[in-house]
């Protein structure tokens, strides 16, 4: 049984906004049937540009549905540019959050709401150019990138979760690694501006992150590991394992592991090592 | 809220008979049945009783049945034990429609070097005969096919397949799990050498299981350990567990006859009352012989698991073979073994029946479920279109 949040089960439930706008100015169809979910949006702008209405019509899961009554809450009476900036993490955090396999939930709305809006500028899908990865789920290149970027990932499971992408017949996963491999070296972890306040999903997620992208990897080379403990408020539970566990140095270490998430999430946290 | 459970296939509730039957076995006759005194004693015999019972449902002797923790740990210990017997024959023969307990038992056997043989099944879940003889070789170990499938309930002609295997000299196991407790198992007809079962599924508690093995065959232990289960099966006896065991499988052969009759009035009303009641329904394997209190059926146009959802906050419980209720992104491989479209599948519900259902729980689903589906395909952006090109 999959533990969805109140909020979750909620739009699901009483889902907002579903239908369809006859005269719509921007429609964005993604997904299929055979895949096991499709989301249709319609969006009514105004000439100021602005998201006056929104509907949609779902064929999937509960989070499928609870997502794309989210994706309509969240862009009504946005303007095109604010909507353009609305990630699938917004969707998901607005949910109160998704279990991980249900991820690819929020990047449907999130693809599906470019899909409008390109279709309202009368442009053509750029992702729909972008080359096909998995063609069970019909996932494109430029669509994996955006999701490895946006959300931070770094494995091949998480794609899949996020994108589908990869889950059929797993002809794809050297191209989704190849993928992971070639970002990782491009981009950084997504640093949030400083001044943004996180919210504790938000905070326990950039610490995740942040270790396993950066922090792990170094431990790595010497032979050590880290796995986190715990997060309570701004104290962030570590435990050190391999070489790292007694090593006289583990207290230069706890400070070097502060410091980088200092510097990647927030100047006020503490770290912590818990021996067990 | 009243719970309407039809996910009797799944699990069932542990008959109050068989708790009262078990609970002195914690507390009172609580020995060790290789304890030399009198508590062992007394264990050792509520153990050797039980096996006999179970011995009688199945019509075998009561030395042919081995306790084991579950129906995965049988299914395990059969093909594995029987494997590595045999070393020198390195083929092995099941379907593409068992259970996960011997479905993703096949890539370990392929990685080990084991050729493995799928069989086939039609769109209504029926085996492929011919290419069950035509994949016979002198090299096969072993046949494992399912007596009946979880999913649709399909039943194989189990007589008829043992008896094309049997006639090879080869060793054939059965994951019967389904079908003990629901339908007849004459062990003294049906010429299988193994066969697993599960207790929670007939209404004994979870965590007890059963590996028939006929007298003779060879099969090396799964787990190594003390005397117990006469070396096949090492560990101490879950004495409370086997004896709950044992008043289950009393109670499945005192009542199936009349309890499966009454349970395919059951499932056969439900399933005609869908059918009358809600348009764009397939019944999975309406065409093959299935268990009496099984019934799966594709909602077109409606996803597994918001269905599920929607009628679990009624109170109603069933199940899924939709991508999204597993945690995977393809819907079940019974079904897409079926060659059931996958845009059916994801919309697959499975309604089993018990011996705690009753007619009125019947028509309280048959009541709500039109409503529920009609609420989703309005949702769906797919239903629409569907009249409108039906309209044109």
């Amino acid at each position: 049984m999959w533990e969805y949040t109140e909020k979750v089960m909620d739009h699901f439930r009483n889902p907002r906004n579903v239908g369809v706008i006859d005269d719509a100015d921007g429609v964005g169809e993604v997904g299929s049937m055979a895949c096991g979910d499709a989301l249709t949006l319609y969006i009514k702008v105004d000439q100021q540009g602005r998201i006056k209405d929104a509907k949609f019509q779902t064929f999937g899961c509960a989070s499928a549905i609870a997502s794309s009554s989210a994706l309509t809450e969240l862009i009504k009476g946005k303007t095109i540019e604010e909507a353009l900036k609305i990630t699938n993490q917004d969707i998901a955090d607005y949910l109160g959050g998704l279990p991980e396999q249900k991820m690819h939930c929020s990047v449907m709305g999130r693809e599906a709401l470019l899909a409008a809006i390109a279709n309202y500028k009368g442009q053509s899908r750029e992702s729909l150019a972008s080359p096909l990865v998995c063609e069970c789920f019909g996932v494109t290149q430029e669509e994996i990138e955006r999701a490895i970027r946006e959300n931070g990932l770094t494995t091949r499971e998480q794609v899949t979760h996020y994108t589908k992408a990869g889950g059929g017949c797993g002809s794809c996963h050297e191209r989704i690694e190849e993928i992971l491999a070639r970002l990782k070296k491009e981009v950084p972890v997504v640093a949030l501006p400083a001044q943004r306040r996180l919210t504790n999903l938000q905070k326990m997620r950039l610490v995740e992150e942040t270790i396993e992208r950066q922090i792990r990897p170094e431990l790595q080379k010497d032979g050590g590991d880290i796995e986190l403990v715990d997060v309570e408020g701004n104290r962030v539970m570590v435990s050190l394992r391999g070489v790292c566990t007694g090593c006289p140095s583990s207290n230069i270490t706890i400070k070097g592991i502060e410091q980088k998430l200092k510097e990647m999430v927030s100047q006020d946290l503490v770290v912590e090592e818990v021996r067990q | 809220m009243k719970v309407v459970y039809m996910d009797n296939n799944a699990t069932t509730r542990v008959d109050p008979l068989v708790v009262q039957e078990m609970l002195p076995f914690f507390t009172e006759t609580y020995g060790n049945p290789s304890s030399m005194h009198l508590v062992g004693a007394r264990a050792q015999k509520a153990v050797a009783q039980a096996r006999e019972k179970v011995a009688q449902l199945l019509n075998a002797h009561p030395d042919e049945i081995v306790f084991t923790s579950c129906g995965t740990e049988s299914d395990n210990a059969a093909i594995r034990g029987v494997l590595e017997a045999s070393p020198e024959k390195r083929h092995l023969v099941t379907t593409r429609v068992e259970h996960p307990a011997v479905w993703n038992q096949i890539p370990y056997l392929r990685q080990k070097g084991y050729r493995v043989t799928e069989l086939r099944v039609d769109r209504e879940g029926r085996l492929d005969l011919e290419h069950l003889k035509a994949s016979l070789t002198d090299d096969t170990a072993l046949v494992s096919i399912m007596f009946a499938n979880n999913e649709t309930g399909v039943i194989f002609p189990l007589e008829e397949v043992a008896q094309i295997v049997k006639a090879r000299g080869i060793v054939f196991h059965t994951d019967a799990v389904q079908a003990v407790g629901k339908i007849p198992v004459d062990l003294s007809k049906l010429p299988v050498d193994l066969l697993s079962m599960s207790g929670h599924k007939i209404h004994a508690p979870k965590g007890i299981g059963v590996l028939y093995i006929r007298r003779g065959t060879k099969v090396a232990p799964f787990m190594i350990g003390g005397h117990q289960e006469k070396g096949r099966r090492g560990g101490t006896e879950n004495v409370p567990y086997i004896v709950g065991l044992g008043k289950a499988a009393e109670i499945s052969q005192q009542e199936l006859s009349k309890e499966s009759m009454r349970l395919q009035g059951l499932r056969d009303k439900l399933e005609h009352g869908i059918l009358e009641r809600i348009p764009r329904v397939l019944v999975n394997g309406k065409g093959a012989e299935r268990l009496p209190n099984t019934l799966s059926c594709c909602f077109e146009y409606v996803e597994g698991e918001s269905l599920l959802l929607l009628l679990s906050d009624l109170g109603i419980c069933a199940s899924s073979g939709s991508a999204c209720t597993s945690g995977s992104l393809e819907p079940s491989h019974v079904l897409r073994a079926m060659g059931i479209p996958y845009t059916a599948a994801h919309g697959s519900v499975r309604f089993s029946l018990g011996r705690f259902n009753t007619e009125e729980e019947v028509d309280f689903v048959l009541e709500n479920l039109p409503g529920i589906v009609e609420r989703l395909r309005q949702i769906s952006p797919f239903w629409e279109r569907r009249a409108e090109v039906s309209k044109g």
